[in-house]
């Protein structure tokens, strides 16, 4: 037996047949092929009780939040509260205050830099991210620097995609006000040594910020555990609706942070002299919120937490051990992020064909991946590729996925004999 | 959607395993870069025009394969035009790939580049094999920006 084939057979079930079956979308052929769905790190699929606890929620209990004195806004807000705590009890914070609604990872990490570091930063201050970083994890520090005057450090990774920790404790200095890193890269896969990188930038007294977009949907996550000022994360990456997410931050930082946008819901009281604002988390939620996503993702969070995050990981774990073996069998295949510990997805390019033919071929085999540069070109360049091929596992992927991709990529080779 | 094939025609992968005119050109009159950056597409078009005829066409660069062909396929249609012919063609060329693929369109115009006419079934591809064409055009007008068809 081998290693890989007695690992599988103590692996938690996840059953995949079951599974499939709670994601409607599944039921679909594309080009006449059952689809296999291989683009989650992108944008994962909903299961069905996601999709209808939002057709529950405007079928029957629809109304604006936290100002109606009537019984659908009590409901509202109550399903919408419901929500935050779930998201409180998801990543181990201590308090639903520490949980403020945003439309993404994205809107989370700018939140923090406009609203956290620009009014802090100067000149002689250094913000340090990782060579791997999403440009959505580096182009907002790169604004604030910009700004400020401080200095944007990067931590190299080497040719695994590991990044390299004696390079990444050599650039945390007391001019580090900040570090932002990927709980896993999206583009390689790589998982971050995050707690103990968190622990050497406490030495110098840095706060620290994880993007967590692509941690929250394969890993239990805790943030006490991380030792992390600041975890970004998004809901449709996890099963819950497109233009929510959450931003977790220690309540002592957010009490102290100036709001970012002006508007209802995020006031005290408001005179044309003076305005006060509410306390986190309602001081950076200005506006009406994304009601039906909060509450999307609350039921996608209780979804999750009943398959058990540890069994996720494994299954997952199993699928990127098992998609790595398949498709270094293929001669020409260079897989691309070959890191000591990865999650959720591999990367790879298929001799000298470029990702976009090989994932328009792919597709015509109904096999759906994401072909490009990921939103990390820094990442591209390090391994000198223009772009890759990625496939990203969800809990509804089973090594049969695995087995068409692994086809699809032959029949690539066939093409381009 | 139809065959693959339709879009990975013999043609196009002999084009882009093995593309033509493919260098620089020393004494060019006219040339312009071509980026998609999304794509990871570069491409830099040469053109040397005497008496107003396209003397010589020639391409460097790297891309995905419509890309690599649509230039390739170029070259080959441009050599000897003159600058109204290559302007009509480029006209031709572009009505052809933008025309959705349920709206009936006169491939016949277009003579060889016809084997790109299968891009219309695949709307995410029409910027590969347009990228030359743009790029023939900015050449033509001497602009010195990249040109993107993203």
């Amino acid at each position: 037996m081998t290693p890989l084939a007695e690992r599988s057979a103590l692996r938690p079930a996840l059953d995949v047949e079951a599974l499939r079956k709670q994601f409607p979308i599944l039921a679909r052929r594309v080009h006449g092929k059952p689809l296999v769905y291989l683009d989650s790190a992108a944008s994962s699929q909903k299961p069905a009780c996601v999709i209808e606890a939002i057709v529950d929620y405007y079928g029957r209990y629809h109304s604006n939040v936290h100002r109606g004195v009537h019984t659908l806004s009590e409901e509202a807000t109550a399903a919408y509260e419901r929500a935050r705590a779930r998201v409180r009890s998801f990543v181990r914070a201590d308090s639903p205050r520490e949980i403020v609604f945003v439309r993404g990872t994205t809107e989370a990490i700018n939140l923090v830099a406009q609203a956290w570091a620009r009014p802090r930063l100067g000149p002689g201050d250094e913000v340090l991210v990782t060579e791997l970083e999403h440009h959505s994890n580096l182009v907002p520090w790169q604004l604030v620097c910009e700004k400020t005057g401080a200095k944007l450090v990067v931590a190299p990774i080497d040719a695994r995609g590991d990044v390299i920790p004696e390079e990444y404790a050599r650039r945390l200095s007391k001019r580090t006000r900040l570090v932002a890193l990927a709980h896993v890269s999206n583009a390689l896969g790589t998982v971050n040594p995050v707690a103990e990188f968190t622990r050497l930038a406490k030495q110098v007294g840095a706060i620290v910020l994880v993007d967590g977009a692509q941690g929250v949907p394969h890993m239990p996550v805790d943030v006490g555990e991380l030792g992390c000022d600041f975890y970004a994360f998004s809901g449709h990456k996890m099963y819950a609706p497109t233009g929510i997410g959450a931003l977790f931050g220690r309540l002592e930082l957010l009490d102290a942070m100036e709001p970012w946008q002006g508007g209802g819901s995020m006031i005290r009281n408001v005179t044309f002299e003076k305005t006060t604002f509410a306390p986190a988390p309602e001081r950076f939620e200005a506006g009406t919120p994304n009601i039906e996503g909060a509450i999307g993702l609350g039921v996608a969070i209780e979804w999750l937490e009943r398959l058990d995050l540890a069994a996720v990981h494994a299954h997952e774990a199993d699928l990127v051990e098992y998609a790595t073996a398949r498709l270094a069998e293929i001669p020409g295949v260079r897989l691309i992020g070959t890191a000591r510990e990865r999650a959720g997805l591999v990367s790879f390019v298929v001799g000298d064909v470029h990702a976009h033919d090989v994932g328009t071929i792919l597709d015509g085999e109904g096999v759906a991946v994401r072909a490009g540069h990921h939103c990390a070109q820094p990442v591209m360049d390090h391994f000198d590729v223009p772009a890759t091929v990625r496939a990203s596992f969800a809990v509804h992927n089973g090594r049969d996925d695995v087995d068409r991709l692994v086809a699809g990529v032959r029949r690539v080779q066939e093409i381009f004999a | 959607m139809s065959d693959l094939r339709d879009l990975y025609q013999e043609v196009i992968l002999d084009h882009t395993k093995r593309p033509r005119n493919f260098g620089t050109l020393e004494h060019a009159t006219h040339r312009a870069q071509g980026r998609n950056p999304l794509c990871g597409d570069q491409l830099a078009l040469f053109v040397e025009i005497a008496d107003g005829r396209l003397r010589d066409v020639r391409f460097a660069g790297k891309g995905c394969a419509i890309s690599t062909a649509s230039a390739s396929l170029l070259t080959e249609a441009l050599k000897g035009t003159t600058i109204d012919e290559a302007h009509a063609m480029f006209e031709r060329f572009h009505k052809v790939v933008t025309t959705p693929s349920d709206q009936p369109v006169d491939v016949s115009t277009i003579g060889k580049l016809a084997v790109l006419a299968g891009v219309r079934e695949f709307p995410m591809r029409v910027k590969c094999a347009s990228l030359a064409w743009h790029t023939l055009e900015a050449a033509l007008a001497g602009r010195a920006d990249p040109v993107t068809t993203e």
